[in-house]
């Protein structure tokens, strides 16, 4: 390495803005200049551990409409940092343009470095190339989205009782993981300006049909007979089966009022806008954790941060990428900072140093002296699934010691089925990526028939995978929340995906 | 790039989160207030509340995976001898232990713990007794509190860690547990160096020493030097800074007529007399004494759980309160606050002495004096306490005297008790 002989930036924790702004500089000139980051313009503001609780509490949004499930997650948050069961994170960053990272004021000077190689650079190349974020999210437009639905709901609020907003937000809320297309092309960008107008419009109609002469029309009852050739026309102008529930109430729910349907479109456009947060977890994690070692690591090559420095950031990013076993008493689940980062550093590896098996297994980059362009490659065009699928290398696989275990129901014991060996490694991967992928891991659950003229009952299908039904508890209850949204009996079958047998029905009416 | 300070914006945005999450949960969270309520002391009404209510009211239910049943798949990381095709026993319990995380997020039956601040639980506590917002403000109105150490408790933040008592506790537990010590283990390890040194050698003594060393290791790694339970940390309490001192007499009848419930409607009214007393007095003492046909001055526990078998001669308590008075509470330093309750029972030629005791030692020493009959139904008719003290509250303006038959009507109770005299 040429030895430029760089001042450092800083020597010790304490910092100021004109400090992080140079250090902002330095930390772009190495993420843009030699890792050839693109990203959007950033934003980095300083708030205390208080106002960190409060972003947490928000989903980590600037701006939120207010609901009290918010305040549950803030008692939980504050009581467990109060206790000092958990400490917060350092840092959050938001996916918008300009890309906003929040960094709390307790930090050190090299956690402020830390935090923005981690998120001013890793986060926001991955928000601005993966394609799922561009294909999903508009990054120019969410704040102004949700600072629109902020207003929305406390003016519904406002008109109809904290009650009525509270019953209609819960529900959404119970059917957020059901709120999202998973198949179909991104709809319409949304424009918030837009938004707002056909909010008024749907208002001002409401206005001007209103006749005072139909308020004293007594309420009958209407009786149709069922038409089966009807019925099947309806449902194809339903375009049934439809996966988004959320969607398919806002559209054809029978009895809803207007705001109230605005209400489910806010939720849904905020279920779509984190779907992809969902499906990149370790991919998202792992670039931005791969980016600020790298980052890190330049800088005290170029003698801008100090040994002390390093020390401490070694410590944070040990901790960080800390992978308990499966039988240790900490394991929680795979660590996406872990798997990511081992996967990303594996495949630099790769690039430049490929052994014979590096070579077999991925001829198409092994050896390419180029990790840089492989990886933001990889960045760009994967999903967790299909970067397990495709990156995931058997060296990784032996330092983790990865291995699958299956539960069958059935047999009295787990079976390992497959370990890190010549045998197991395909086996483990494919298992892994399944793991990953979030339309199999979240129930398969379709609104498969809806009757509009007569019994208007709405049917929902789970097409059961593996034999595992749903909790009967929690569906119940679940089920209660689309019942009030559709205004009439809903079922929900459960059938065996493949053979279509039934296995199981659960079935509510909403309550008057 | 823009640097942004957003340290000054206001703060606390998610209050109205939390507002809407508390005015939602309330149904549980009165009935746990309730339970603390139970659970806690006279003197402990203020001072913030963790509290634990059943999820039911602020589930947030979704369409999940039920916990049982179907083939699973996991693949997970540090495997150490497992080869394919290893049978595992499947852990106790129903299984599934590792597929667990399903519901991150308020599912299933857990409990949800979290702090109501004091205002909050006093609001919900003041609730049940119907107190006039006036009132509840002045009750809660709480002039500079200073944070007061308050003892230990076992958990908290880092930055609040009692060391030296951390450290005592551990060094018992290490003691009681047998932890072997550095030095025991480097004795050891000398003294089989000395013999492996020796010729001839000394195989089994050497053998033996091998053994206790190695027992010892694994003892120093099983047992921490420092373990969760050892953490103590410091307590502080925020205390609000009022005038002087008083005592408060609480006095009820023990015997068996008194069921739990009229107990818990007299507690409340003690629980509201110590909080109204603490708001105007630095400190507040609180002397229980219970009484059948005999009295003693008992712990709070005992005060509202114990039962005893017995006649009821209510002069024993006043006796009691007297000798007391007399050892440890001069009326000149302290404000005396006197708040007997009873179901009315007494044997009727016991009053006079009541009475006579009340007019000459008692009142002349006291600030207030209530006494309040708790009864199940408001039934017509006098008891014979009530008729007996009934002459003195007309010759006392500070003796008074009132019925109350369900918690409703403690605060309207109290209030009138205290509304003429309680501007002191």
């Amino acid at each position: 390495m040429t030895a430029v002989p760089n001042k450092p930036l800083f020597d010790g924790p304490e910092w100021d803005f004109e400090l992080i702004g140079r250090t902002y500089d330095a930390i772009e000139e190495i993420g843009v200049g030699e890792m050839g980051l693109s990203l959007y313009k950033n934003q980095i503001e300083v708030i205390t551990a208080e106002q960190m609780l409060d972003a947490y509490s928000s989903i980590g949004m600037p701006l939120m409409y207010r609901h009290w499930s918010f305040g549950k997650r803030f008692a939980r948050d504050e009581m467990m940092y109060r206790k000092g069961a958990r400490s917060l994170a350092f840092e959050i960053v938001i996916n918008s343009d300009p890309c906003i990272n929040y960094i709390m004021e307790e930090n050190s000077m090299t956690m402020q470095c830390l935090v923005m190689a981690h998120a001013a650079m890793g986060h926001n190349h991955f928000f601005k190339n993966n394609y799922l974020f561009r294909q999903w999210t508009q990054a120019d437009a969410i704040l102004e989205y949700m600072a629109f639905a902020k207003r929305f709901v406390s003016e519904c609020e406002e008109r109809f009782g904290l009650a009525q907003v509270e019953a209609v937000l819960d529900a959404a809320h119970a059917l957020m993981n059901q709120g999202v297309s998973r198949t179909a092309g991104a709809r319409r960008k949304f424009d918030p300006r837009r938004e707002r107008e056909r909010e008024q419009a749907r208002r001002d109609y409401e206005i001007e049909i209103y006749n005072e002469i139909w308020r004293t029309l007594p309420n009958k009852a209407e009786k149709k007979e069922e038409r089966p050739d009807e019925n099947r026309a309806e449902q194809r102008a339903l375009l049934l089966p439809e996966e988004n529930i959320l969607y398919f109430l806002e559209k054809h729910a029978p009895k809803l009022e207007g705001w109230k349907r605005e209400l489910i479109r806010i939720v849904r456009v905020l279920a779509q806008y984190f779907y992809p947060q969902r499906q990149t977890k370790v991919m998202n994690e792992g670039c931005a954790t791969f980016v600020h070692y790298e980052i890190m690591n330049r800088m005290y090559e170029k003698g801008l941060v100090t040994e002390g420095s390093m020390l401490e950031f070694a410590h944070m990013h040990a901790a960080v990428v800390y992978q308990p076993g499966f039988n240790d008493r900490n394991y929680s689940g795979l660590n996406p900072y872990a798997l990511g980062y081992a996967m990303m550093r594996d495949i630099k590896r790769i690039c430049l140093e490929p052994t014979d098996e590096d070579m077999r297994w991925f001829p198409d980059f092994a050896g390419n002296q180029d990790p840089m362009g492989t990886l933001r490659q990889a960045w760009a065009d994967f999903r967790d699934e299909s970067f397990i699928l495709q990156f995931l290398s058997p060296k990784v696989m032996r330092d983790m010691r990865l291995f699958h275990l299956r539960n069958d129901s059935d047999n009295p014991a787990m079976r390992v089925e497959a370990i890190h060996d010549e045998q197991g490694y395909r086996k483990v991967r494919r298992m892994l990526a399944r793991q990953y992928d979030v339309s199999t891991q979240d129930p398969d659950i379709q609104v498969t028939d809806a009757d509009l003229s007569g019994s208007r009952r709405l049917v929902l299908t789970h097409h059961v995978r593996d034999g595992i039904v749903l909790d009967k508890e929690e569906t119940d209850r679940t089920l209660m929340h689309v019942a009030r949204l559709w205004g009439y009996r809903v079922r929900l079958v459960e059938v065996e995906a493949g053979t279509g047998r039934k296995l199981k029905e659960h079935e509510t009416l909403p309550l008057p | 790039m823009n640097i942004v300070d957003r340290r000054l914006n206001p703060k606390s945005k998610s209050l109205g989160n939390r507002q809407r999450f508390v005015r939602r949960a309330k149904a549980d969270i009165r009935d746990a207030v309730r339970d603390a309520l139970k659970k806690r002391k006279v003197s402990g009404v203020e001072g913030s509340e963790q509290i634990k209510i059943r999820s039911k009211s602020v589930r947030e239910p979704s369409f999940n995976h039920g916990r049982d049943g179907g083939i699973r798949d996991y693949v997970l990381p540090g495997n150490q001898d497992y080869k394919a095709g290893d049978m595992i026993p499947k852990p106790q319990g129903g299984g599934g232990g590792k597929g667990g995380k399903a519901s991150a997020d308020g599912g299933g039956e857990d409990d949800f713990v979290f702090t109501l601040s004091k205002e909050e639980f006093l609001d919900l506590f003041f609730e049940d007794l119907k107190l006039p917002n006036l009132v509840k403000n002045r009750l809660k109105d709480i002039k500079n509190p200073l944070p007061h150490r308050a003892g230990y408790t076992s958990d908290g933040p880092p930055a609040k860690l009692a060391r030296v008592r951390t450290l005592r506790r551990s060094l018992a537990r290490r003691i009681a547990l047998k932890r072997p010590k550095t030095e025991e283990v480097r004795a050891l390890e000398e003294e089989i160096a000395r013999l492996e040194a020796e010729m001839p050698r000394n195989e089994p003594l050497i053998a033996e020493l091998r053994a206790r060393l190695e027992h010892a290791i694994r003892l120093r790694k099983t047992i921490a030097y420092v373990d969760p339970i050892d953490l103590q940390f410091n307590r502080f309490d925020r205390v609000p800074r009022p005038t002087t001192q008083a005592v408060m007499f609480c006095m009820m009848d023990a015997s068996a007529s008194m069921t739990e419930n009229l107990k818990d409607l007299a507690k409340r009214f003690f629980m509201l007399l110590h909080v109204f007393l603490s708001r105007h007095y630095k400190q507040v003492h609180v002397v229980f004494i219970r009484h059948t046909s005999t009295a003693a001055e008992v712990d709070e526990e005992t005060f509202f759980r114990g039962v005893e078998t017995g006649g009821t001669v209510i002069s024993t308590a006043l006796e009691e309160m007297d000798r007391i008075v007399r050892e440890r509470y001069s009326p000149a330093d302290w404000n005396i606050y006197a708040a007997q309750a009873s179901d009315g029972d007494n044997i009727p030629d016991d009053m006079g002495r009541c009475i006579d005791l009340a007019e000459n030692n008692l009142l002349p020493a006291c600030q207030y004096y209530a006494y309040i009959e708790v009864s199940e139904h408001s039934g017509p008719g006098e008891t014979v306490a009530w008729s007996g003290f009934s002459e003195l509250a007309q010759r006392h303006s500070h003796f008074a005297m009132r019925r109350v038959t369900n918690p409703g009507e403690i605060f309207p109770v109290f209030h009138e008790l205290f509304s003429s005299s309680a501007g002191a």
